[in-house]
């Protein structure tokens, strides 16, 4: 007879070895099929520069290339996490944020009073987020991985900024980091977090709610691709139809039609998608909304961001320090994006509507 | 330098390298294992370290920089860590002719090493560019064979600014300009005006 710690640790190495081999096939060939596409064209562009390396731009290419490998090492992040559990992405979007945080203060600047705060930032509030953001799936521990920086951190700052004794521009170096802080921890840490959501949909054959057990890197991936199909879309939509800009101060290329075919586009692209696959937990129509969504979202987070580059008169948050990629520059459409998606999801579709 | 050194010496360049998020720029000039003395603005502690691990790992086993003796020297563990990145430790107080400082540096370079110093003396209250103090001159004077070699560090005092002890990982940049030499007949107050010039457009450079 076997004692039953040992049935115990059996059935719980099983459930654990089930997990891992729990490969979600649809996810993993959708992951595929756009990490094929995106080398192909990567190889396709790099022919292109070698066949005709007088005509292209060189420059533009590069920026490309840069570009593509950005989202390569995303989707494969995306594939590893379905067989190495959330914690993957977990850590690699803490990476991140880290880094982008580290961009944007360096960019933006602080006086020597700041130190301290800036201290915390980095070191208490960053990694505190994402762990709570493990936890996020737990209704007490959502709470907490919602306020912390929204509330406990922006009134930290304030405060602590005072105690260092300072009171010249206050009020604009508080908001500084609140926002870095916002922006490149709170909102980007709603990414991963997806990954922990508990969700329902609704069973139209039955006509009720039931629980969604696919695996849940497909919303982030869902959320990836749009984030990114917007932005090529724009990218087209606006050196074909872009008449109109939006803010010409602002971003020299984005433009109102832009803005419009692209959050149709993605609209259409996320029904069709939905459609086909079931990806999501939402309904083909909710997909469609929810793509649009991302889209203006991305848009807006690419606005923003370029405002405050252009206040700082720099062009990119790379070239701040040579050599250096800017992460910055990469994620700001998917920042914007990621807590509104999140929250969206888990108001219509949250284990709790159910009740 | 023993295995356990080695060791370390490797880990802190590492974390060297990671906390300052530096970008190592050669302008005008390459790596290389020829005699150098690679001079440095100086506004935070982490200067000599940042410096040094942002070289090739072949010209840190070879570059030594010049630090304080009444602070690297004190206590065992600092001695220590002195050693792992090459420190030569310098007496600040203990100044006499039998005792140069300048005697020092050129004997323990000899035939092979690299030295980076600070020519300010002391790191800069404000950030702004000190004037420079003359061991630099009387260096390039005696052993003329040396490539002197501007150095412009930036953004290094607001991750260790004076006075705090904690660290913030920003990024910093590290440009390392064109050799410089003592002309022939300049006098000690042109060089080091010179000298220093040669940091000063490095920043503006960026």
């Amino acid at each position: 007879m076997v004692p039953l710690s040992m049935t115990l640790i059996d059935t719980d190495v099983a459930e654990a070895v089930k997990n891992l081999l729990a490969i979600d096939g649809l996810t993993i060939g959708l992951l595929l099929i756009v990490i094929a596409l995106l080398s192909s064209v990567s190889f396709w562009m790099n022919w292109l520069k070698r066949r005709y390396h007088d005509s292209v731009d060189p420059a533009m290419i590069r920026v490309f290339n840069r570009r593509i490998v950005a989202w390569l090492t995303i989707y494969v992040l995306l594939g590893l996490t379905v067989f190495l559990g959330p914690i993957t992405t977990l850590c690699f979007f803490l990476g991140v944020s880290f880094w982008a945080l580290r961009e944007f203060v360096t960019m933006t600047p602080t006086r020597r009073a700041d130190h301290r705060t800036l201290f915390w930032v980095f070191f208490v509030f960053v990694p505190l987020q994402y762990v709570l953001a493990a936890y996020s799936g737990d209704r007490r521990w959502f709470i907490a991985f919602a306020v912390l920086i929204p509330v406990y951190g922006s009134l930290f700052i304030s405060a602590r900024i005072a105690f260092a004794g300072e009171a010249q521009r206050f009020l604009e170096r508080t908001a500084k980091i609140q926002f870095g802080l916002l922006i490149c921890i709170y909102a980007l840490s709603h990414a991963p977090a997806l990954l922990y959501l508990d969700l329902i949909y609704y069973d139209a054959a039955s006509g009720e709610y039931r629980p969604w057990d696919q695996t849940k890197s497909r919303l982030l991936f869902f959320l990836v691709l749009m984030v990114q199909l917007s932005d090529l879309l724009q990218f087209f939509w606006d050196r074909l139809y872009g008449r109109n800009l939006i803010a010409a101060p602002i971003h020299a290329t984005k433009s109102w039609e832009g803005l419009v075919g692209a959050a149709l586009c993605c609209g259409a692209a996320a029904l069709i998608l939905q459609w086909l696959t079931r990806i999501t937990p939402f309904t083909t129509y909710g997909a469609a909304i929810m793509g649009m969504v991302i889209s203006l979202m991305a848009i807006s987070g690419t606005m923003t961001m370029s405002a405050i580059k252009r206040d700082r008169g720099v062009s990119e948050y790379g070239t701040l320090v040579q050599g250096h990629a800017g992460v910055l520059d990469r994620i700001d459409a998917i920042c914007f994006a990621a807590p509104i998606f999140y929250h969206l999801t888990r108001f219509f579709l949250g284990a709790a509507v159910a009740g | 330098m023993n295995h356990s050194q080695k060791l370390t010496s490797a880990i802190l360049a590492i974390t060297a390298q990671l906390l300052s998020g530096a970008t190592v720029r050669w302008r005008g000039s390459e790596p290389d294992s020829c005699q150098r003395v690679y001079f440095a603005n100086h506004t935070s502690h982490l200067d000599a370290l940042v410096l040094w691990s942002g070289l090739p790992r072949q010209l840190r086993a070879i570059t030594r920089p010049v630090a304080a003796a009444d602070y690297w020297g004190a206590g065992r563990v600092r001695r220590y860590v002195a050693g792992c990145f090459n420190a030569l430790l310098i007496d600040r107080h203990d100044i006499s002719v039998r005792n140069s400082p300048l005697d020092i540096m050129l004997r323990e370079i000899g035939n092979t090493f690299s030295l980076i110093v600070f020519p300010e003396g002391s790191r800069s209250p404000t950030g702004e560019l000190q004037t420079f103090k003359s061991g630099l001159y009387y260096l390039a004077k005696k052993r003329p064979d040396l490539e002197l070699m501007p150095v412009y560090l930036d953004n290094l005092n607001r991750i260790l600014p004076r006075g705090e002890v904690l660290p913030v990982p920003l990024l910093s940049c590290i440009t390392i300009g064109a050799p410089i030499w003592l002309h022939q007949g300049e006098g000690k107050d042109e060089f080091l005006e010179r000298a220093r010039q040669s940091v000063l457009q490095l920043k503006e450079e960026q």
